[in-house]
C-alpha cells in the first residue's frame, strides 16, 4: 500500500540548503582584508610567480585569533573553507584539507564561490573538459576522461554548442598574460575539484540526495493549507500549558536524580565495558539475575515508568502484587499494551481474550474501573480496534502509578530487594590486565537466543494462569472415576 | 509526561460522520469537537465560502499565530539558565575513541543500537547494511540493498530483525538469524511504501509496527506483518528528515523535523499534529526526545541546536557559538539528559551542557561529515557514523 500525498511530486531536484554560506562569505572577505586579514606573499611556482599566496599556518593562526578557539577547532574550520572551495591548495590540489604548516594556498575568486542559487551544471563541466582537451590533447585524468565520455554521450545533442563555447573560451584565454592565465586555470581547476570531486576527495559540495523544495524561493501557500494551519493554531491555543518554572524545574529534577546513573558523568560499577573491555557490567544487569545491583534497584524508585521499563523491576513489582492479590491491574495493562503494539490480524482474537479475562462480569481477573469507562470499553469492543482499550488502560495505569507504586516502594518486597542488592567493587585493572581483556572480550548471549528464552517463559506463564475450565476439569475427574 | 495527550479521547464515533474511528480533537468556533481525519480534511479542502478569500484566510492565520505566541509568553516566567544557576558545574569529561568500525566501502549514513547495548546496525551510501557486535568488532550480518543511499536503519526491540530503506522509497524488514551463512535478502519483507525517499525509520515498542518518515513530506505508521498502513501524518510542507518516538510510558506521541524548518509533535493514535515549533532558520536534520519525554532537542543546518519544552510549549534553550558555522546533522542525549551530543558537518562532535547552555567538550577524529550520533541504550557509550566510511564508539 502506498501513501498518496495531496501535494504533487514535483520531482526531487533541488540541492539541500546550505545556511552556512552567508556567514562563510563575510568570514572570507574579512580574511582577505589587506590590513587585518591573512598576510599573503609572492611565490614562485614552476616558472611563473603567483601573487597573494598564503600559508596554512597563517590561516589557522588567523582563524584561532578571530574565533577565539583552540588550534584543533581552527584547523577544522579552515579545512571546511578549503572543502567548500573558498581557499584552494596550490600543490596537492586533490586533497581538500588545511595543513598547519608551510603548505601554500590561495583565495578563490568570488566568481567561483559556492552559491545556493547556482549549481555547477553538467553543461559547464562539459565545456571545461572540452577546453582542457583542446589545450592539451589527452591530458585529462582518468576520472575526468570517464566523466567526459559520459557527458559526450548524454549531452550529445548539445555537443556542437559545447565545443563552440570551449573554443571561444580557449581563444579568450590565450589573449591573457601568462601569469593571469596560469592563475585562472588554477582557480577553475580548483572549482571543478570541489564540484566534481575525484574519488577519495572530500568536498563539502557533496551533499546527498536532492530535496523537494527550492530553498531559494518562498513557498506559495494555498487556501486549504491556510485552513489546516488555522485548525492547528486553534487547538494549539486552547491546549493547556504549564508555567516555565514548573516544567523547567521538572527537567532539572530529572537530571539531578539521574546524575549518578549516567555513565558519562559518574563511573559505572564495576567498570564501563567499553573502557576496560570487561563486560561484567552487562552480565550483572541482565533481566533474569538472582540479585540485581544497587544502582538498578535505586532506579526503580525514580518513577513508575523506570520500574516498568526494566523487565527485572517489573518482575519484582509482580511479586509484590501477587502478595497483595491485585495482579490483575498490571496483567490488564500488559495485555492492552500487547494489543496496541500487536499485529493487525491479531486484534479481534486479542480483544476477545481480554474481554473474557478482564472485563466480562464475573471474569476470573476482573479489573475494577468506573462504570463509564467500562461501558465505553465494552461498547468499543464490538468493533475491535487497537486503541479501543485506551481509556481503560489509562485509568488502570494512573491507579497503579498514583497508589500501588508508592505502596510498593514502602513494602517489605522492595526493602528486601534493596538489602539484598549487589554493590560491585570497582575494577582496578593494571595495564597488562587491560591488554589481556582486549584479547578475551566476552561474546555475551545473542539477543535472538534471549528472545527465544523469553518467548518460552511467556508461554509457560500464559499456560499457568489461563482461566481454569471447571467443566473440563470435572469431566476429567468423572472419567477417572 | 504530557498528561493531556494521555487523557485525550482518540477513538470513538466521529462528530461529523458518526463512524467509529481514530479522532482528532479540534475546535470549531471555540467549541471542542472530535472529528475523524477524513472529515477534518474535507473541512480544510471545501471551496472558498462567501466572504472568504486567500487574503482573509492568511490574515486569520497570522492573527492566530500571534495569539498562540501571546499564550505561550503568558506562562514564561523564568529562563533555563536562571533555573540552572543552582546546579553545579560539570567536571571535565575525558572521552576517547574506544572502537573504530571499518568495513563500509562508502559514506555511513545511519546507525542504530540494539537493546542488548553492544550490537549495532549501520547503513551506507553504496546500499550495504551491516550488523556489528561493537564490543568484539565482529561483523555478524551484511545485506546489500538494491538501492543506494540507505539513509534509514533501525534495530528491532527484540533484536531479531532490522529495518532499512532509502532511495528505493521503501522500508524493508530483514529478520536476522543465528545462522551466519543464511541469505538474509531471501527473507526480506517490504513494509513501507512512500512516493519519495525514506529519510528515517524506527520500530515502536514492538517488532510489529514501524514508523517511517519520507522525502514526500509525510510520516506513516505501518503494520509489519501485513505491510498495512495504519496511520499517516500530514502537516509538513517539505521533506521530513527525522523522527523520534517519545520514551514516556504512554508511548503515544512522536516528534518529526523537516526541511520546512518545523518540528511537529504528533499523536500516533489519531494522526493529529498536536504541537509545532518553527524557530529554526534552516532545515531540521535531527530531533531527539529528552529521556523523561517532556522535552526534545533538534539539530539544524543553521548551526544551532535547540531545546523545546513540551509542557510549556516553547523553545527554552539555543546551543550555538560564533565559532560553530556548519550545520548540525545529528543530536542525542546522554542517559541523565545533562549532556547533548551533537555531530556537525565540520567533521566534529560537540558536547553541550543542556542546563547551562555551554559547550563542555569537542571530539575530533572523523575525516568527513558526521552523519549520525547515537548513545547506547544503557548510556555507556556513544557511536558516531561518518561520511569517512567508519563508525567510532566513544566512551
Amino acid at each position: 500500500m502506498t501513501i498518496r500525498t495531496a501535494r504533487p511530486d514535483r520531482g526531487q531536484h533541488y540541492r539541500p540548503r546550505m545556511h552556512c554560506l552567508k556567514k562563510l562569505e563575510t568570514f572570507v572577505v574579512e580574511m582577505q582584508d589587506p590590513k587585518s586579514g591573512v598576510k599573503g606573499s609572492e611565490q614562485k611556482l614552476n616558472v611563473t610567480t603567483i601573487p597573494h599566496v598564503i600559508t596554512g599556518k597563517d590561516v589557522i593562526a588567523w582563524v584561532m585569533n578571530k574565533l577565539k578557539n583552540t588550534q584543533e577547532e581552527a584547523e577544522a574550520v579552515a579545512t571546511m573553507l578549503v572543502a567548500y572551495g573558498y581557499i584552494y591548495p596550490l600543490q596537492n590540489h586533490k586533497k581538500l584539507v588545511m595543513c598547519n604548516d608551510a603548505t601554500l594556498y590561495r583565495f578563490q575568486t568570488p566568481y567561483f564561490w559556492p552559491a545556493e542559487k547556482w549549481v555547477a551544471e553538467d553543461t559547464d563541466y562539459a565545456i571545461y573538459l572540452a577546453k582542457r582537451n583542446i589545450r592539451k590533447k589527452g591530458m585529462l585524468e582518468a576520472y575526468e576522461q570517464v566523466h567526459y565520455n559520459h557527458l559526450h554521450e548524454w549531452l550529445n545533442h548539445k555537443w556542437d554548442f559545447i565545443v563552440m563555447q570551449a573554443t571561444e573560451q580557449y581563444k579568450a584565454g590565450k589573449e591573457r598574460k601568462k601569469p593571469d592565465r596560469v592563475v585562472f586555470e588554477c582557480q577553475e581547476r580548483a572549482y571543478w575539484i570541489v564540484n566534481r570531486p575525484p574519488r577519495r576527495t572530500h568536498s563539502a559540495m557533496d551533499s546527498g540526495p536532492d530535496r523537494l523544495i527550492d530553498p531559494t524561493v518562498d513557498e506559495k501557500i494555498s487556501f486549504d493549507q491556510y485552513r489546516r494551519m488555522n485548525i492547528f493554531y486553534q487547538q494549539a491555543i486552547m491546549r493547556s500549558k504549564v508555567k516555565s518554572s514548573v516544567s523547567l524545574g521538572a527537567l532539572v529534577k530529572f537530571m539531578t536524580t539521574h546524575k549518578n546513573h549516567d555513565p558519562f558523568l559518574a563511573p559505572c560499577l564495576p567498570s564501563n565495558p567499553w573502557q576496560t573491555d570487561n563486560d561484567t557490567y552487562w552480565t550483572l544487569n541482565m533481566r533474569r539475575v538472582d540479585v540485581p545491583t544497587r544502582m538498578r534497584v535505586e532506579r526503580w524508585s525514580f518513577s513508575f515508568f523506570e520500574l516498568l521499563s526494566d523487565l527485572g523491576g517489573r518482575d519484582d513489582f509482580k511479586l509484590f502484587l501477587k502478595k497483595e492479590f491485585s495482579g490483575e491491574n498490571l496483567a490488564f495493562w500488559e495485555a492492552a499494551e500487547e494489543m496496541k503494539w500487536g499485529t493487525a490480524s491479531s486484534m479481534s482474537s486479542k480483544a476477545e481474550t481480554i474481554f473474557k479475562t478482564f472485563l466480562a462480569p464475573g471474569a476470573p481477573r476482573w479489573i475494577n474501573i468506573d462504570g463509564r469507562t467500562m461501558g465505553l470499553t465494552v461498547k468499543g469492543l464490538e468493533h475491535p480496534h487497537r486503541y479501543v482499550l485506551d481509556a481503560a488502560q489509562t485509568h488502570v495505569f494512573l491507579l497503579m502509578k498514583k497508589d500501588t507504586f508508592f505502596r510498593y516502594l514502602k513494602s517489605p518486597v522492595y526493602k528486601d530487594m534493596q538489602k539484598k542488592a549487589l554493590n560491585p567493587e570497582p575494577h582496578n585493572f593494571s595495564a597488562a590486565q587491560l591488554e589481556q581483556n582486549t584479547r578475551s572480550r566476552g561474546l555475551g548471549i545473542h539477543p535472538i537466543i534471549l528472545w527465544q528464552q523469553e518467548e518460552e517463559e511467556r508461554a509457560k506463564v500464559a499456560l499457568a494462569s489461563a482461566p481454569v475450565d471447571i467443566k473440563a476439569m470435572m469431566s476429567k475427574v468423572d472419567r477417572k472415576k | 509526561m504530557c498528561d493531556q495527550t494521555f487523557m485525550a479521547i482518540t477513538f470513538g464515533p466521529c462528530g461529523s460522520c458518526s463512524k467509529a474511528s481514530p479522532l482528532m480533537n479540534i475546535y470549531v468556533k471555540n467549541e471542542a469537537i472530535n472529528y475523524c481525519s477524513f472529515c477534518v480534511e474535507m473541512m480544510a479542502c471545501q471551496g472558498l465560502q462567501k466572504g472568504e478569500s486567500l487574503a482573509s484566510l492568511k490574515k486569520e492565520s497570522d492573527s492566530l499565530k500571534k495569539k498562540l505566541e501571546e499564550e505561550r509568553a503568558k506562562l514564561h516566567d523564568v529562563e533555563l539558565h536562571q533555573v540552572a544557576e543552582k546546579v553545579e558545574v560539570l567536571s571535565a569529561l575525558s572521552i576517547k575513541t574506544r572502537r573504530t568500525l571499518k568495513g563500509h566501502g562508502n559514506k555511513v549514513l545511519c546507525v542504530d543500537w540494539c537493546k542488548d547495548k553492544r550490537r549495532l546496525v549501520s547503513s551506507s551510501q553504496d546500499g550495504r547494511v551491516i550488523v556489528w557486535d561493537g564490543f568484539t568488532l565482529n561483523k555478524e550480518h551484511a545485506v546489500t540493498m538494491p538501492c543506494t543511499w540507505v539513509m534509514a536503519c533501525a534495530y528491532a526491540p527484540s533484536g531479531c530483525a532490522i529495518a532499512c530503506g532509502g532511495l528505493d522509497n521503501k522500508c524493508s524488514v530483514y529478520p536476522l538469524s543465528l545462522d551466519k551463512n543464511e541469505n538474509l535478502a531471501a527473507k526480506k519483507k517490504s513494509v513501507a511504501m512512500h512516493t519519495n525517499y525514506l529519510s528515517a525509520c524506527s520500530f515502536t515498542n514492538s517488532d510489529m509496527q514501524l514508523l517511517t518518515s519520507s522525502g514526500d513530506g509525510t510520516c506513516a505508521l505501518w503494520d509489519v506483518e501485513s505491510a498495512q498502513l495504519l496511520q499517516s501524518f500530514h502537516a509538513h510542507t517539505a521533506d521530513v528528515l527525522t523522527l523520534d518516538l517519545a520514551p514516556s510510558e504512554t508511548g503515544n506521541t512522536f516528534v518529526s523535523g523537516g526541511c520546512d524548518k518545523k518540528a511537529n509533535v504528533w499523536d500516533m493514535r489519531s494522526g493529529q499534529n498536536i504541537q509545532s515549533f518553527e524557530t529554526h532558520d534552516s532545515d531540521i536534520n535531527s530531533v531527539k526526545y529528552y529521556p523523561s519525554g517532556d522535552a526534545f532537542a533538534s539539530g539544524s543546518d543553521d548551526a544551532t541546536c535547540r531545546l523545546f519544552d513540551l509542557r510549556a510549549d516553547r523553545e527554552v534553550a539555543i546551543y550555538q557559538k560564533d565559532s560553530i558555522i556548519f550545520g548540525a546533522s545529528s543530536v542525542d542525549f546522554s542517559q541523565s539528559g545533562r549532556l547533548l551530543f551533537t555531530g556537525y558537518n565540520d567533521y566534529t562532535i560537540n558536547i553541550w551542557d543542556v542546563l547551562k547552555g555551554t559547550r563542555v567538550s569537542v571530539l575530533f577524529g572523523h575525516e568527513n561529515r558526521v552523519s549520525s550520533v547515537r548513545v547506547s541504550p544503557d548510556g555507556t557509550a556513544l557511536c558516531s557514523a561518518s561520511w569517512d566510511n567508519t563508525l567510532r564508539i566513544w566512551a
